[in-house]
């Protein structure tokens, strides 16, 4: 048993470590969060110059590996920075997607450009009443002879307002919630009939609603098999969910080293915070769920890596979710508390970070769904 | 021993609900239902109304004004306010400051400030915490030196909530830094137009400057601001939270909050075809919740009925600010919850009357993860949970 990290590993680590030092100090965010596209394209260019973008693809797909304790190791460090860059949307679910299902020629099409940061990419999977469910998906196809006429509305698109190709999910056949008849789309995000409304989230990404209004797509736009495509979606989507996992674990890390260094320097009663017991324990009590969120994502990270089956790999993603939403909960609100008022102010990056890792427990599955995931499989 | 209310209650019920019916503004009735900010005119213009009716002020004395009502009376009084949504007027006049005068001011004081408190042609703000002086408060470091007939006043306070509105602050200054420092404190009134006051905003994480800090330079105040004595601020700052307690655990809130997401689940979809309230862990939560607030409801109908047979509220007001901000904070992890990926989108404009635009998720949806972060608060202020935990270790088992 080895649990250290490959000497590719720590280069990838310490890149990422030196690049969120020199450019993503929390004002350098702020600022690029409150930039018009929500994201820096001259740090995009760059994520894919140290070739950060190859990480999520295979070799033979010309990436990195694909290995998740890879991703893994790059998430955590970017979750330390709450770094924006829609690293997940474009790069993990979207090329993920097309890695996995795309023809020979949408793949020579599309890898290439995500590899060298040159495409943006946004995937809509949810809708109004889908919830987290994959096979909810009422968005309809219909034929029109070599073409494909896309009707419905997505919520929830990560990225989609930069994106400029969209992903879609649709049925072709069957009835919501079956499992069956669920077909991709890739498509221009410009395409006649696509009606995109950005927003900022809560945590300082962006997201679209998107409306598909009669979009006319021609059959090459299919990707992957028609009607066949759940597999595939939801192994990408494991992978996004085990990304910000990973993510949460770097800004829970984050988040207990703030609050122990601030009630090392914050005085009251004549001593600092750090001096009472009863604040003491619950400093404990964040570690140690910081230190079992850190546990099962290295778990599953590491059964994603190996070969195991896929509904083993998704039980041990469901797994990681679900802990590391308990361990939201509790050092999220308890950084806060511990910090007392200042940290519900805008001006300290403790209040971001509980934003953030607050969203990632909703995004591609919250705790409930994913302990209910875990029991069925 | 009898739980329910009597008949002259019940009717005082039935009267509390007809009037708050037919005179709760439509306008601030829509903007509270639609998550739109209240304006400092929609607080004016609803407390005015109440100010007429009489029931602005249910904590005071009947001849400053008070309604002379019970205990159970401004229970019920509180519960039907949360039914309509209608905004209780904004505490530091009535609920804070009003008391502390009506107690310890004298007579020009009273006649100078109460019935403008009453009338809310003041609004008034609190000048309590500082930078290095939140849950030790009495550690606090403005300072308010004699000049004759003034003090001189030099410091910063921090959480003021909504000072931009604020025509007054009381403060807490220190005005004798050789003695206990609980014994050098003095309550003051300060005209917020006095020179040398400069307010700076704090945004908070939901993107609301619901609160400032507020700094004084060499800020002159009239010795005749002071309320009673020179060094006894600290004193009457502790009377003023027992009046700070009534309806502290805000059960009726939380269980009109409660009921209203009985009823979004039951038409929130579960994503599988069914709804929300079926699915078994949710509602398991909900009952839960539920439940906890049927237990607090009882142990404030116990404190209640204790002050109404004249006993003094005791330290049981620390448990009703305990559980009934933890409760309040795990209802909003449930609204958030069931608008999952909805509770998400930070579009604030378009929760603005004149919004032209494509809503984003469901009326009940947006703005819950807001509501979470923001009310991360309510285990904070008025004397964080640790605080109170302190009091209850002390003053009740003796630790």
């Amino acid at each position: 048993m080895d649990f250290s990290f490959s000497e590719e590993q720590q280069m990838l680590q310490e890149s990422v470590q030196k690049f969120v030092q020199r450019h993503y100090s929390f004002e350098a965010r702020r600022a690029i969060v409150a930039s018009e596209a929500g994201y820096s394209p001259q740090h995009w260019d760059l994520f894919a110059e140290l070739g950060w973008l190859m990480v999520p693809f295979r070799e033979e797909d010309g990436g990195f590996g694909a290995r998740a304790t890879d991703l893994m190791v790059l998430m955590e460090a970017f979750g330390h920075a709450m770094v924006v860059e829609p690293f997940i949307p474009t790069a993990v679910l979207g090329g993920g997607l097309i890695a996995a299902l795309g023809s020979a020629a949408q793949k020579d099409a599309m890898l290439g450009k995500i590899m060298e940061g040159s495409v943006q990419i946004a995937a809509g999977l949810y809708e109004e009443g889908s919830r987290f469910n994959l096979t909810n998906v009422q968005t309809r196809v219909q034929s029109r002879g070599e073409d494909y006429v896309l009707d419905g509305s997505k919520i929830l698109v990560l990225n989609g307002s930069n994106a400029d190709q969209l992903l879609v999910s649709a049925r072709t056949a069957g009835e919501p919630c079956d499992a069956e008849g669920i077909s991709l789309f890739l498509i221009d995000a410009n395409s006649a009939g696509v009606h995109r409304y950005g927003y900022p989230t809560v945590d300082g990404h962006r997201a679209a609603q998107i409306r598909l209004d009669g979009v006319k797509v021609p059959a090459s736009a299919l990707l992957g098999p028609v009607g066949g495509c759940l597999p595939a979606l939801e192994q990408a989507v494991d992978r996004a969910a085990l990304c910000l996992s990973a993510e949460a674990v770097g800004a829970m890390d984050a988040l207990l080293q703030k609050t122990v260094e601030y009630s090392k320097t914050r005085k009251q009663f004549g001593a600092p915070l750090s001096a009472f017991q009863a604040l003491q324990h619950r400093m404990a009590n964040m570690f140690i769920e910081c230190q079992l969120a850190r546990s099962i994502v290295l778990m599953a990270a590491m059964k994603l890596d190996s070969d195991i089956g896929a509904a083993e790999k998704a039980k041990a993603v469901s797994a990681a979710k679900s802990r590391v939403g308990r361990a939201i909960r509790l050092v999220g609100q308890e950084a806060v508390q511990l910090h007392g008022g200042i940290g519900i102010t805008d001006e300290l990056d403790v209040g971001h970070l509980f934003k953030r890792i607050t969203a990632i427990e909703t995004l591609f599955g919250n705790t409930d769904f994913h302990t209910r995931r875990f029991a069925s499989l | 021993m009898n739980p329910s209310f009597t008949d002259e209650e019940r009717q005082f019920q039935q009267q509390a609900r007809e009037f708050l019916t037919a005179e709760f503004p439509a306008d601030i009735r829509h903007k509270v239902e639609q998550r739109i900010p209240l304006e400092k005119d929609d607080y004016v213009r609803w407390q005015k109304i109440l100010f007429r009716k009489g029931w602005v002020a249910p904590n005071w004395p009947v001849e400053y004004g008070g309604t002379g009502w019970t205990a159970v009376q401004k229970y019920i009084f509180a519960e039907e306010m949360a039914r309509i949504g209608a905004p209780e007027p904004v505490a530091f006049g009535v609920k804070m400051v009003g008391p502390v005068i009506f107690t310890y001011g004298n007579e020009e004081q009273k006649q100078r400030f109460l019935p403008d408190i009453l009338e809310s042609n003041v609004w008034w703000c609190q000048g309590y915490s500082e930078p290095n002086a939140g849950s030790d408060l009495a550690s606090l470091k403005t300072t308010a030196v004699r000049d004759g007939d003034h003090y001189i006043v030099n410091g910063t306070k921090t959480w003021n909530t909504l000072g931009q509105h604020a025509d007054w602050i009381f403060c807490l200054v220190r005005t004798d830094s050789r003695v206990k420092k609980q014994e050098g404190i003095s309550f003051l009134l300060i005209d917020m137009k006095t020179p040398g006051i400069r307010l700076s905003p704090i945004y908070l994480i939901d993107g609301t400057p619901e609160v400032n800090e507020v700094h004084f330079d060499n800020v002159r105040v009239p010795v005749a601001n002071r309320i009673g004595e020179e060094n006894q601020g600290w004193t009457y700052a502790k009377v003023l939270l027992t009046h700070e307690r009534t309806n502290i655990a805000g059960v009726p809130r939380s269980k009109v909050r409660l009921e209203k997401l009985c009823a979004l689940a039951a038409r929130t979809p579960d994503g599988q075809g069914g709804v929300l309230l079926d699915e078994p862990v949710f509602r398991n939560r909900l009952a839960e919740a539920q439940i906890q607030c049927l237990a607090l409801e009882y142990a404030e109908l116990r404190a209640l009925a204790a002050v109404s047979v004249g006993k003094a509220p005791g330290p049981e007001s620390s448990i009703l600010k305990i559980v009934g901000s933890e409760l309040a904070q795990s209802i909003d992890t449930l609204y958030m919850e069931m608008a999952a990926l909805q509770s998400l989108p930070y579009v604030p404009e378009q929760f603005a009357v004149d919004f032209g635009g494509e809503v984003i998720g469901q009326d009940a949806a947006a703005a819950t993860a807001l509501t979470y972060f923001n009310n991360r608060k309510a285990s904070i202020y008025g004397g964080s949970n640790e605080i109170q935990k302190n009091i209850i270790c002390k003053a009740v088992l003796g630790l």
